[in-house]
């Protein structure tokens, strides 16, 4: 369907589109088989001003919107989940400094971000702390002109890769959730390494890795936004990103979309293409219905958070739930349309199954984004 | 540095058709693309302006519509679009076109390095670059698979051979043709398309350039093309058995006849 996008975002789809085709495409296989992280393309990602969609302009962004970011991630999660989640991540990383923080610390991080010679990763969950984000242990400590950092970060996008890292860390534990602050810590930093690199599922291209902070000092300046504002930057972060996310399982399901029909036109049993038996028929009627359904709920919830509406949170989760939730069943089906083939790692759809279970996971559980919806919906009622 | 480019809007290969009655290939309402080798040239320069310094100019001869691949050139780092287009120009084999692109050099401000593709993927002559060269009497080096180092004054390549390379120092101003092994074009990059959009390119006529009449265009061509045609498919084939010696033999005796 045309969406209708203005000259800048049909260049974004344009630009995003030869990145899958010229440069993903052609080794996503491989760099999924190796677990190998995609620097090469995170370059000419960068090369082709993507970095900049979403940072501010005057920073040497392109000063995209929420909208302007789905439109990219789609593309590139046509490629490769993997490697859109890499891509990803440097956005969810640097969202806490452009929504909190000082104009000193957008000048010293954005311009980098924008042009992609640095790139960010957000530092979150621990072990004890996944969807009970308020669960987290690692704590900051005043010391002179210094935080000293102590905790360890789990499962984190781009650990290892990037070389900015927001943690969001205790600096008040007796306040639970009130008591978070967000800092940038810089690869390099003392005290700060990385640990244990993850072997994955799915999105095996992209880096997963702990991050260990044992008396990690860092520069009292790092401090993002008020002491005590950490969770309300994390949540706003977390709004503005799953969106992202969202538009990662609608390229995704497109993807498989295309591989399914384009199989089953080919495929032939009882002397006929698979195709036109409407067993097959319906069942790729209903991935198309599902994934352009999901594109449009997406594409909705991003316009509507660019108008930075007070009810953010809801629209962002339900096109989160509702697109990941389709990326798992359209990838799901177009297996099944593939049959044995499907199953098989000679064809591309395996690898899109594996990759679409952790879009239903992460940047919070389709239970958490229900639960966020119905909270929601309860406030607007009462 | 001031570096060249001199690109070529071939068919795309998928899409090849020729005009029955000149034997030329038909471009009209043909899908065009830039020359592949010609890509690979562009990369190197912006390549090598972004390590120097300096600006890329893109050349190219063509009817109008050439103008979109000058734009694309500039939304890969290209600085400037120069197009050669005049009626007067069309039909010129290989001849006409190195006179013409020469004749267009020199009206530019002077250059420090000509980057061409090997060779263009419809005529596949790859003698373009070379008589370019000729003319402008600039040391060349063709089938570059790699620039080794490049400084203001002079360049070290290496260029591809069937059994390895040579590694050849040239003197600037100097024109290279390149293979593709040479670099990974990259993708246009938005802030390049947003000034691609806004750019306006130079064209330039038969009388802008300087050019004598006789030595344009079908005139100006030695090379008349008389007649294109499909090759028929193979003739009979024999396979040679037994010993080699036997096979040598066997083929000596079958080829005789023929000498």
């Amino acid at each position: 369907m045309d969406y209708f996008f203005d000259e800048t975002q049909q260049m974004i789809v344009e630009t995003a589109r030869e990145i899958t085709r010229e440069k993903i495409l052609p080794v996503r296989a491989e760099l999924d088989e190796k677990n190998e992280f995609p620097r090469e393309i995170l370059h000419d990602i960068a090369k082709a001003d993507l970095f900049g969609i979403f940072v501010p302009e005057e920073y040497g962004g392109l000063g995209g919107g929420c909208y302007e970011i789905v439109l990219a991630m789609e593309e590139l999660a046509r490629g490769c989940v993997g490697v859109a989640t890499s891509y990803a991540a440097s956005a969810l990383g640097i969202f806490p400094v452009i929504l909190a923080g000082s104009e000193e610390q957008k000048e010293k991080y954005l311009p980098d971000i924008a042009t992609g010679s640095r790139w960010a990763a957000f530092g979150l969950t621990e072990a004890n702390a996944g969807s009970d984000a308020s669960g987290i242990r690692t704590t900051a400590v005043e010391d002179g002109d210094s935080w000293v950092l102590n905790g360890t970060k789990q499962w984190i996008t781009n650990g290892g890769e990037s070389e900015i890292y927001t943690i969001v860390a205790l600096t008040d534990p007796s306040k639970g959730a009130r008591g978070a602050s967000i800092f940038v810590v810089e690869d390099g930093d003392p005290g700060f390494s990385y640990g244990k690199k993850e072997d994955k599922m799915g999105i095996r291209s992209s880096a997963t890795r702990e991050l260990i902070m044992k008396d990690c000092r860092i520069p009292k300046d790092r401090l993002v936004g008020r002491r005590g504002t950490g969770f309300i930057t994390v949540m706003k972060t977390l709004d503005l990103s799953r969106p992202g996310i969202a538009s990662l399982g609608v390229g995704l399901a497109q993807a498989a979309l295309d591989e399914a029909v384009t199989y089953a036109k080919q495929r032939v049993q009882f002397g006929k293409p698979i195709i036109s038996f409407q067993a097959v028929q319906h069942m790729l009627a209903d991935m198309a219905m599902q994934t352009e359904a999901a594109r449009a709920l997406v594409y909705a919830a991003a316009r509507h958070i660019d108008h930075h509406p007070k009810d953010m949170s809801k629209a962002s989760s339900m096109c989160k739930v509702f697109a990941t939730d389709v990326a798992m069943k359209v990838t799901t089906d177009a297996v099944q349309v593939l049959g044995g083939y499907g199953y098989m790692k000679e064809y591309p759809v395996e690898k899109m199954m594996r990759d679409a279970k952790i879009l239903q996971i992460y940047e919070g559980t389709n239970q958490i984004q229900r639960n966020v919806i119905g909270q929601e919906l309860n406030k607007e009622y009462s | 540095m001031h570096i060249i480019v001199c690109v070529k809007q071939v068919p795309d290969a998928k899409d090849v058709r020729l005009d029955p009655r000149t034997n030329t290939l038909s471009r009209e309402g043909v899908e065009s693309i830039m020359n592949p080798y010609d890509r690979h040239a562009l990369e190197e320069a912006v390549a090598i302006k972004e390590q120097l310094g300096g600006k890329v100019t893109v050349l190219t001869m063509g009817p109008p519509q050439a103008e979109s691949m000058l734009r694309e050139a500039i939304a890969c780092g290209a600085d400037e679009g120069v197009l050669i287009s005049d009626r007067a120009f069309a039909g010129a084999d290989t001849w006409a076109t190195s006179y013409t692109l020469a004749k267009a050099i020199q009206t530019l401000a002077p250059a420090s390095l000509i980057l061409c593709g090997k060779q263009a993927i419809d005529g596949d002559t790859a003698q373009v670059g070379p008589g370019l060269a000729c003319r402008l009497e600039l040391p060349y080096a063709t089938c570059v698979q790699k620039t080794r180092s490049v400084s203001t004054d002079s360049i070290e390549v290496e260029r591809m051979m069937d059994d390895g390379y040579d590694v050849l120092r040239l003197p600037l101003p100097a024109l290279l043709t390149v293979v593709k092994d040479i670099n990974e074009p990259r993708v246009a990059s938005l802030k390049g398309k947003m000034k691609a959009k806004k750019a306006t390119c130079t064209v330039l006529s038969a009388a802008d350039i300087e050019a004598d009449p006789h030595n344009i265009g079908l005139a100006g061509s030695p090379t008349q093309v008389v007649r294109v045609f499909s090759p028929e498919a193979r003739g009979d084939r024999k396979v040679f058995t037994g010993t080699v010696e036997e096979q040598v033999a066997q083929l000596v005796d079958s080829l005789r006849p023929y000498l």
